[in-house]
C-alpha cells in the first residue's frame, strides 16, 4: 500500500508536463492506469467466462468449437487478469499475447469460414456467437481492442521502471 | 423487465459512468459523490430484481433464457459493490475511472438482460 501512496506525488508532478504513461516515474504494472485495465479485464473475463459457462451447459452440441475457444477465452482473461494485478509481467505478455492472437485469428475466421467453427450466423448476440467472433463485435470490439492498450502499458511500464530506479538512484 | 424503468436505469448508469471518468482523469479520487453514483446504480439493479422476481406472476414472463438472464443480472449486482469496494481501499484517481467503467458495464448488462427478455 505504501508503494501505491508514494507513486501519488511523482505520479501528479509527472502528469503536469502531460499524460504521457512514459514519463510517470513510479509507474509499475498494476499500479496507476493499470489499475483501470484490471477492472475492465476484470469484467471482460466475467463476461467471456460468463457466457461460454452458459453456452456450454445450455446448448454445447450446436457449435463445440466456437464454445470451446470461448471458454479458452474466458480462461486466458482470467489469468490476464490477476497476471496485471499480480504484476506477474512474463504471464501478463504471454496471455495479452494469446488474446491479440486469438482475437485476430477467430475473428477472421469467423467472417471468412465460419463454418470452420461451427457457427450458423454472425449476429454477436446469437445462439453461437463467442467472444472473439467478428473481432468481438458482440462486446462492442473491447476484445480487440484491449489486448493492443495491455501491450502497449506493459512496454509502458517497462520502460518507466528504468526512470524509477534512476529516480531512486539520484535520491540516494 | 419493465422498457420504462429499464431506460431510466441505462440513462442513471451512462451518466454515472460519465461522471465517474471525467472526474477520475480530471485526477478526483473517490468522493461521496462517485460512491454515491454506483450505490445509486446498485440501488437500481436492487429494483430491477425484484422487478425481475415480481414481473412473471403479473403477466410479464421473459422471453429468452431465464438463467441466462439471472446469470447477467447476478453478475451485474456484484460489480457495482467491487467497484465502490475498491475505490474505498485504494484511493487513486484511477480508482474513480474504475466506478466509471464499473457504471458504464452495468449500462450494458441492462440493456443485455432487456433483450433477453424481451421477444
Amino acid at each position: 500500500m505504501s508503494g501505491a501512496q508514494n507513486s501519488e506525488t511523482p505520479e501528479a508532478a509527472a502528469s503536469v508536463s502531460g499524460p504521457s504513461v512514459t514519463e510517470a516515474p513510479a509507474r509499475r504494472t498494476g499500479a496507476g492506469v493499470g489499475r483501470v485495465l484490471v477492472a475492465v479485464y476484470a469484467i471482460l473475463a466475467l463476461a467471456a467466462t460468463g457466457r461460454s459457462v452458459f453456452q456450454i451447459i445450455d446448448r454445447f452440441g450446436e457449435a463445440p468449437v466456437a464454445f470451446l475457444l470461448s471458454a479458452l477465452a474466458g480462461v486466458i482473461y482470467i489469468v490476464a487478469t490477476i497476471a496485471l494485478g499480480a504484476r506477474l509481467r512474463t504471464l501478463a505478455l504471454v496471455t495479452i499475447s494469446i488474446e491479440l492472437i486469438g482475437v485476430l485469428v477467430v475473428g477472421t475466421l469467423s467472417l471468412v469460414a465460419p463454418a470452420l467453427l461451427g457457427l450458423h450466423s454472425l449476429d454477436p448476440f446469437g445462439r453461437d456467437s463467442t467472444v472473439w467472433s467478428a473481432f468481438g463485435a458482440g462486446y462492442l470490439l473491447v476484445p480487440l481492442v484491449l489486448p493492443v492498450l495491455g501491450l502497449l502499458y506493459l512496454r509502458a511500464s517497462r520502460s518507466s521502471g528504468g526512470a524509477r530506479g534512476a529516480t531512486r538512484r539520484a535520491k540516494a | 423487465m419493465i422498457a420504462g424503468f429499464t431506460v431510466a436505469q441505462v440513462i442513471v448508469a451512462c451518466v454515472a459512468g460519465l461522471l465517474c471518468t471525467v472526474l477520475g482523469l480530471a485526477r478526483r479520487r473517490p468522493n461521496d459523490l462517485t460512491l454515491g453514483a454506483l450505490v445509486v446504480v446498485e440501488v437500481l439493479l436492487l429494483a430491477q430484481l425484484v422487478i425481475a422476481l415480481v414481473a412473471p406472476a403479473l403477466g410479464n414472463p421473459p422471453h429468452g433464457s431465464v438463467p441466462l438472464f439471472y446469470v447477467y443480472l447476478i453478475s451485474a449486482l456484484l460489480i457495482p459493490p467491487l467497484a465502490v469496494f475498491w475505490g474505498l481501499i485504494e484511493r487513486t484517481r484511477w480508482s474513480t475511472v474504475v466506478l466509471g467503467v464499473a457504471a458504464f458495464a452495468i449500462a450494458v448488462m441492462v440493456v443485455r438482460m432487456q433483450q433477453i427478455w424481451t421477444p
